[in-house]
């Protein structure tokens, strides 16, 4: 076999290692800049932490033939309008606990964890929370304590973890604020609580 | 010269010396991800166990981080093994080398007491700083992620620099490049922001581009090193190819980072660069198959370790069908939409974990052994026909694909019932999770765990016993001509 040839030389392909890899970086930091700019709090796609005052819906949108969150008319979490560091300070107060107690190692938070409990990313919207009227109260209690709440016919149960009721209303708070983010139609098909009144 | 068949450190050089202890660590902790995987799976199957002891996150925390850390220490250690020989030089830096293996050791100790004992923090700072961090993968507590940190960088310096004294080959530039990439990009996860969003974001970098990327590059540095050591293949063959997998590796992979940008926020245009760099992804590990393979053949698979060849040919089955055929599958959007965080995942990590990483590091563990010996025989004629080696490559491989087709099962059914049907709600999870069909994948990955676990028992006992007595010395692989 002839080894002279120039797609089989040594140099070629190290040349065509080196600018492969620096332009696909290039392109990757290029990308990177513009989509942080699309998700950053406060944009249309990552929704700012006030939106806890509102209704939250995910409706089926015909154009982009998936399911997006919908913003809807006041409806503050717990009856307390918050302004916006008040927000940001409840929902970094959900997020940290959600961190500290290891949450991602049972379940999935946009789809990325653990497959050993129900995805969180639409959590505030299951309709396993009953009516919207009682949701709020039924989430603390169980965040708080779930080990003897009703979970499934399995006997799978989550542990209770010692989370404070402040911590409770936090990681509610975290996750009303992630239901409203733009995931581009995942998950696909959910099925919501009753909002309507 | 020791007598053949001893264990003996005057074997060794200087870096290789370093590379069994990072070995030692390594299996320990590869036996540690198996026995909390066995005791996460069984907790499927029976959830009351240890419920409220250790609960299913602690044990697959300790489960997924075993596994990251004992690699890392597989390919540190991998590293310091070849450093000498390839550079022809000593290692620059071998007592500061052999400082932060200690350390390094110490607090990885610390934090899986940590994750054991406490478990669980305070909402605040303090708990990501000192207890767990509560993201996938990078739960290490952030004062030992600078210390992951410092010791990729010393033993960045150490390569570098030994490198740069010695003779610089083709390997050694790939190596120095990818060190260096190791340990800029876990810097991508240091930090905490409320956003989830950009937390994912950023923390993918880390998870894809350490796996799907600097570690293939790493692997394939080790590839070439053990196909110039086993099969006496020439340099500049193993360097072309090297360059070529580079090329195709970072080109696919870097950009096919996309395909986890589909469903955290991110805007609609990462559906058609994630899809279609991941769908390359799979064509740089085809090449390492048929390089291996035709390398292979082209010696007659006459090769001075048949251990290490044997699961060097495993590592380039498993790197194309674990993490590019188990990976393209489910990577498309139109697919993964129904697919992302179910048991699809699950089944593509286990195969792509073990088929890319654990076997090539098992073959460096064998290549390791034979020398410490004092280069002693170990190709055909082993005695009882190397029954251990053949058994533990056996049972490890087909209990690794027992598991992951019986995730793969259960995980088409989440993907009907619970995606399709049922609209991911919690009822729909957990219809999905009580259905025969999906119990039943469980059950059968938990047998193909047991296997597994014997294969692994198998292989420590071997690595223990393999050419012991052995008064023959290896022949040498040598170039062809």
């Amino acid at each position: 076999m002839a080894t002279n040839q120039w797609w089989a030389s040594e140099s070629f392909w190290r040349k065509t290692a080196i600018w492969v890899t620096g332009g696909s970086f290039v392109v990757l930091m290029l990308l990177t800049m513009d989509t942080i700019s699309q998700i950053s709090v406060g944009t249309t796609r990552v929704p700012a932490y006030s939106v806890i005052n509102h209704r939250i819906e995910y409706k089926f949108d015909e154009q982009r033939r998936v399911q997006v969150p919908v913003i809807g008319v006041k409806e503050p979490l717990f009856g307390k309008e918050l302004n916006e560091e008040e927000a940001e300070a409840l929902v970094k107060l959900g997020k940290l606990t959600t961190q500290a107690k290891n949450c991602m190692n049972c379940h999935t938070l946009l789809g990325n964890g653990a497959y050993y409990a129900p995805d969180l990313t639409k959590s505030w919207l299951d309709q396993y929370w009953g009516t919207s009227e009682i949701r709020e109260v039924q989430m603390v209690e169980f965040i708080k304590d779930p080990s003897d709440k009703l979970h499934n016919s399995m006997g799978r149960r989550m542990p209770k973890l010692g989370i404070t009721d402040e911590e409770a209303r936090g990681v509610v708070a975290f996750l009303k604020w992630m239901s409203s983010i733009d995931t581009n139609g995942f998950p696909y098909n959910f099925k919501s609580i009753e909002q309507e009144n | 010269m020791a007598t053949p068949g001893i264990c003996d450190s005057a074997n060794l050089n200087g870096g290789q010396k370093l590379a069994v202890k990072y070995f030692t660590v390594a299996i320990t902790l590869f036996g540690a991800q198996v026995l909390f995987g066995l005791m996460a799976g069984l907790q499927y199957l029976m959830p009351d166990f240890l419920y409220g002891v250790l609960d299913f996150s602690v044990n697959r925390m300790v489960h997924i981080n075993a596994l990251v850390v004992w690699m890392l220490y597989g390919f540190l250690g991998s590293v310091y093994w070849l450093l000498e020989e390839e550079s022809q030089h000593e290692i620059v830096g071998l007592k500061l080398g052999n400082l932060i293996f200690w350390v390094l050791t110490a607090a990885v100790t610390v934090v899986v007491l940590v994750y054991l004992l406490v478990q669980v923090g305070p909402g605040k700072e303090s708990s990501l700083w000192l207890i767990n961090e509560g993201r996938e993968y990078i739960e290490a507590p952030r004062w030992a992620d600078i210390g992951i940190v410092v010791s990729v960088l010393v033993v960045f310096y150490n390569v570098a620099a030994t490198f740069a004294k010695g003779r610089y080959t083709g390997i050694a530039g790939v190596l120095v490049l990818d060190m260096l990439a190791l340990f800029g990009i876990y810097l991508a996860g240091m930090f905490y922001t409320t956003n989830i969003s950009i937390d994912q974001y950023w923390w993918w970098w880390v998870i894809h581009l350490w796996v799907e990327a600097t570690w293939e590059v790493m692997v394939a540095c080790i590839m070439a090193y053990g196909l110039m050591k086993v099969l006496g293949v020439r340099r500049k063959i193993v360097e072309t190819w090297l360059y070529i997998e580079v090329a195709l590796m970072f080109g696919s992979g870097i950009l096919g980072l996309g395909h986890h940008y589909f469903w955290i926020g991110t805007p609609e245009y990462w559906f058609s660069i994630g899809g279609f760099f991941s769908a390359l992804e799979p064509i740089p590990l085809v090449a390492m198959v048929v390089h291996a393979v035709f390398d292979a053949g082209a010696r007659h698979a006459k090769n001075s370790n048949h251990p290490t060849m044997a699961w060097l040919i495993a590592h380039a089955f498993g790197n194309f069908f674990g993490a590019g055929v188990w990976g393209f599958m489910h990577t498309l959007p139109q697919i993964n939409l129904y697919t992302h965080g179910t048991q699809w995942s699950a089944s593509h990590g286990h195969l792509a974990f073990f088929g890319a990483y654990a076997t090539i590091i098992i073959a460096m563990f064998y290549l390791a052994v034979q020398k410490w010996r004092g280069d002693v025989w170990m190709s055909g004629d082993l005695p009882g026909n190397g029954w251990k080696w053949k058994w533990a490559l056996g049972l490890l491989n087909l209990g690794m694909v027992g598991m992951t087709i019986s995730m793969l099962v259960s995980g088409y059914v989440q993907s009907q019932i619970e995606r399709a049907i049922e609209g991911s709600s919690w009822i729909g999870y957990f219809a999905a999770q009580a259905h025969p069909w999906f119990t039943q994948g469980m059950w059968w990955r938990e047998l193909f765990g047991v296997m597994f676990t014997v294969g692994f028992v198998l292989l420590v006992w071997d690595l223990m016993t393999i050419g012991r007595g052995e008064k023959r010395t290896l022949v040498p692989a040598t170039s062809e001509t």
